[in-house]
């Protein structure tokens, strides 16, 4: 493996709970992605998966262990990754672009020169001509297509996923999981998915990451070798499910089963 | 005359009864709501006349309508009234920027809020219009005592949504932000402030009728000029036809103010499901 766009050592942390107790949400998680590596995070609600992608998004601290992004150690948010939470969160009041070029605005980027790049990436997620929409006139598919437009506008190496389409329905979900493959090829991005479905991670991923909970720890990695580019097809391929039972195979040992579905 | 003119042109008269028939019968009301109007405004003309009421106790509409042309003719009615609005104007201006401010200070800063919290919900108890005769003393008997009024009553509505309004923040838009490094300004700026927006003008839309009240009140309790001025003054000579006048002005002024409020709100809040309930 070549050098590591994220590395993550021994990483632990502890919540206080309201009783005054400790939970330890992370026990010694240790994970490496490489450049261009498309890496999911599986695991049953609860395990700590997004504790693992707050931690990474610099949103939470506190933490002990080491945690190294683009060879720099993370104290807070990092301009090598571009989030997209499992809810859009787009602001009602921007439209379409002006969601898009937000970060370009925070991050006191020249606007006008990336202007033409926040419509390319619409163009990328399928939503040319709506970049004068409010988000309260897309649907839920459409409005998570604009965030992953919005997290990759500043040109992050890594893309960060947390759950992106678990609000979708499972119709919708499929499709934009398709996209989503395709959209992180054409933008040659490093991709962190989380995620509690086992094909979802299968489907997408070049390594799984298995996690089982209480406390929240990295059991086994699981490489999938199924030939890209992926249809959806492919999850009736005797490879594809020996992936999905294997996986889920380990979660059950690790604790808690987590969900199979890629609904058809 | 009229005979011949009907019967060479029998058709084209009945042309637009159709469609106006099609329009009531869709919303009834467009007919009904001047119609009822119409029809308490003869009833209670007719109870004066007849003796039913007393000249003194209410005066006949027609009385009414004499007095409010008299006013608007010799510009008293305008002149006062636009004393009154300048009032309320200015304490609506104060509120709404204390009001902001100060939201904005308690809403930001844990400290402030337990510090200053309780004090704003005990004051926030009183009857404030109960200052009025203090203010005035404080303020003097000119234009500054009433701004003061309008001030103090308006700005606890503003206040309070305001709070409201910054603390029941989105936390998944906040996340976007803070995942790309923004600071509080920006946060404030950029999620809080347009989310509490909503909020916000519901309590301008109180605060304006509040500010207008307060303006009165202020006049009631001593001043040389204004609507609350000249109400008391045609109430102590038993002019009650003018002063039923004046409470028409006042009416029409409050719709005026709400109706630019709404127009303001509609400007800003394109985005949001209350400003527009036929959007989903």
């Amino acid at each position: 493996m070549s050098a590591s766009l994220i590395a993550v050592r021994e990483l632990s942390k502890v919540y206080p709970t309201a009783g005054g107790e400790r939970v330890q949400a992370l026990s010694r998680i240790t994970l490496d992605v490489a450049p261009g590596e498309f890496v999911s995070l599986v695991g049953p609600s609860g395990c700590g998966k997004t504790t693992v992608m707050r931690i990474l998004a610099g949103l939470l601290g506190g933490y002990t262990g080491s945690v190294v992004v683009g060879g720099r150690a993370l104290h807070g948010p990092s301009r090598d990754i571009g989030v997209v939470f499992q809810d859009a969160n787009l602001m009602p009041w921007r439209n379409v672009l002006a969601n898009v070029m937000l970060p370009v605005e925070v991050l006191g980027l020249d606007r006008k020169a990336m202007r033409p790049r926040a419509e390319a990436l619409l163009r990328l997620v399928g939503l040319a001509g709506f970049e004068r929409k409010l988000p309260g006139e897309l649907s839920g598919g459409m409005r998570q297509r604009v965030a992953i437009a919005r997290a990759l506008v500043h040109d992050p190496a890594i893309l960060l996923l947390d759950e992106p389409f678990g609000a979708l329905d499972a119709m919708t979900r499929d499709s934009m999981n398709v996209e989503l493959a395709r959209i992180a090829a054409e933008a040659g991005k490093t991709v962190f998915l989380i995620t509690h479905s086992i094909a979802e991670s299968v489907f997408l991923s070049d390594r799984v990451l298995v996690m089982s909970s209480r406390p929240g720890r990295i059991v086994d990695a699981i490489p999938i070798e199924l030939p890209r580019p992926r249809g959806l097809d492919i999850i009736a391929a005797p490879a594809f499910a020996a992936t999905v039972l294997r996986i889920r195979g380990l979660l059950e040992e690790g604790g808690a089963p987590a969900t199979v579905t890629l609904a058809h | 005359m009229l005979q011949a003119t009907a019967s060479r042109l029998p058709r084209p008269r009945a042309m637009p009864w159709p469609a106006l028939r099609a329009a009531l019968r869709r919303r009834p009301e467009l007919l009904l709501t001047p119609l009822l109007a119409l029809a308490l405004l003869l009833l209670w003309e007719a109870a004066v006349r007849g003796g039913l009421v007393g000249r003194f106790v209410l005066p006949a509409p027609s009385a009414v309508l004499v007095a409010l042309g008299a006013g608007l003719a010799d510009l008293s009615l305008p002149w006062h009234a636009l004393v009154t609005m300048g009032e309320a104007a200015a304490g609506f201006a104060i509120a709404v920027a204390a009001g902001l401010v100060v939201g904005t200070l308690v809403a930001e800063f844990r400290i402030l809020e337990r510090a200053v919290y309780p004090w704003l919900v005990a004051i926030q108890t009183m009857p404030k219009i109960a200052l009025a005769p203090l203010l005035v003393v404080w303020f003097g008997f000119g234009p500054s005592s009433k701004i003061a009024v309008a001030a103090v009553i308006s700005f606890f509505p503003v206040l309070v949504t305001t709070l409201a309004g910054l603390r029941g923040c989105d936390r998944g838009q906040l996340d976007v932000l803070r995942a790309l490094g923004a600071g509080r300004w920006r946060c404030f700026a950029s999620v809080r402030l347009p989310n509490a927006l909503p909020q916000i003008f519901s309590g301008l839309s109180i605060a304006v009728v509040f500010a207008m009240t307060g303006a009165i009140v202020g006049e009631f309790v001593g001043a040389s000029a204004g609507l609350g001025y000249l109400i008391v003054q045609a109430n102590a000579r038993m002019d009650i036809p003018q002063v039923f006048a004046i409470l028409l002005v006042l009416g029409a002024i409050g719709v005026l103010a709400y109706a630019l409020v709404q127009a303001a709100r509609r400007r800003l809040l394109f985005w949001s499901p209350q400003a527009e309930p036929s959007r989903t």
